[in-house]
């Protein structure tokens, strides 16, 4: 397995964006008024879901309503996140 | 409800097996500080939480930390890929995989299972929210302990990652308290428990 693939390099767009909404959800769960925070959220969650959609479309679902492939149960499809990228 | 995104909220990927750093690290999965602890810690105490933020905010912690419980079995897993029964022997692996093999099963590192007394859902927001800022220090003393002991880049990553996160969930659970104690009035400036002392119909 290349370990630099396209895939990776997507899925690292995934992790980034999904944590800055991971982390800005809590606070605004704690400052529900903060405009600020709030533009952010819209801001990286609108990121989210494109890094999202880029790696669905390219490598295979990360959630088992997004399988695309019309001939193959790709959910299935190794790695799965605990065998690491080279696993 | 739940649903399953398949990818870890923060990446692992372990290069060299360390089947005695793995007996230290799954006390983060399963010991009196672990991630199964604090996931279901928070995901229990919502039910008795009146008010709206800290309703949210248990459920998006409790939520991450059920991600940070699968970074650490993918760790300890990594961590004892491809033992022989020589490495298993010499580095202290042994008790566990006489009963469990390299499969991933919650205790503490000295052996102790699992269980519900690690945590506490006291059904008072008061009780509960310090509670849960004590095991958020109570976690990051535990990933300073690990942190202490390895020198491999690869699990020192993510194990900083997960120490980081205790810190920011300390300071939101801070703020939650504060909140909680906001909606205290004059009538409970002795801070009963506002859960289960003050009524409200349906």
């Amino acid at each position: 397995m290349n370990c630099m693939s396209d895939c990776d390099m997507l899925l690292k767009q995934v992790f980034l964006t999904s944590f800055a909404v991971d982390d800005v959800v809590l606070y605004l769960d704690t400052h529900p008024l903060d405009k600020d925070a709030l533009n952010y959220y819209y801001y990286v969650a609108d990121l989210r879901k494109k890094a999202v959609e880029a790696y669905q479309e390219q490598c295979g679902p990360l959630m088992n309503d997004s399988v695309m492939d019309e001939n193959c149960w790709t959910w299935l499809q190794d790695p799965w996140p605990w065998e690491g990228v080279c696993g | 409800m739940w649903r399953y995104e398949k990818r870890l909220q923060y990446p692992v990927n372990i290069t060299t097996p360390n089947p005695k750093i793995a007996t230290f690290i799954m006390s983060q999965y399963g010991g009196p500080d672990g991630e199964m602890g604090a996931s279901m810690r928070y995901l229990s105490q919502r039910y008795a939480m009146p008010y709206k933020e800290c309703k949210g905010l248990l459920t998006d912690i409790g939520t991450e930390e059920l991600a940070h419980l699968e970074i650490v079995a993918t760790i300890v897993h990594q961590l004892t890929r491809n033992l022989t029964p020589e490495q298993v022997v010499e580095s202290g692996f042994g008790p566990y995989y006489i009963d469990h093999t390299t499969g991933i099963w919650p205790q503490a590192a000295g052996g102790v299972p699992f269980n519900a007394c690690e945590f506490q859902s006291k059904g008072d927001p008061i009780t509960d929210l310090v509670e849960d800022m004590a095991a958020e220090q109570k976690a990051r003393s535990t990933y300073d302990n690990i942190l202490r002991v390895i020198t491999d880049p690869d699990i020192c990553d993510p194990i900083r990652f997960l120490r980081e996160r205790e810190i920011v969930h300390f300071q939101r659970f801070g703020e939650a308290l504060r909140i909680t104690q906001d909606n205290l009035d004059s009538k409970n400036f002795y801070a009963f428990n506002p859960s289960f002392d003050i009524r409200k119909p349906c």
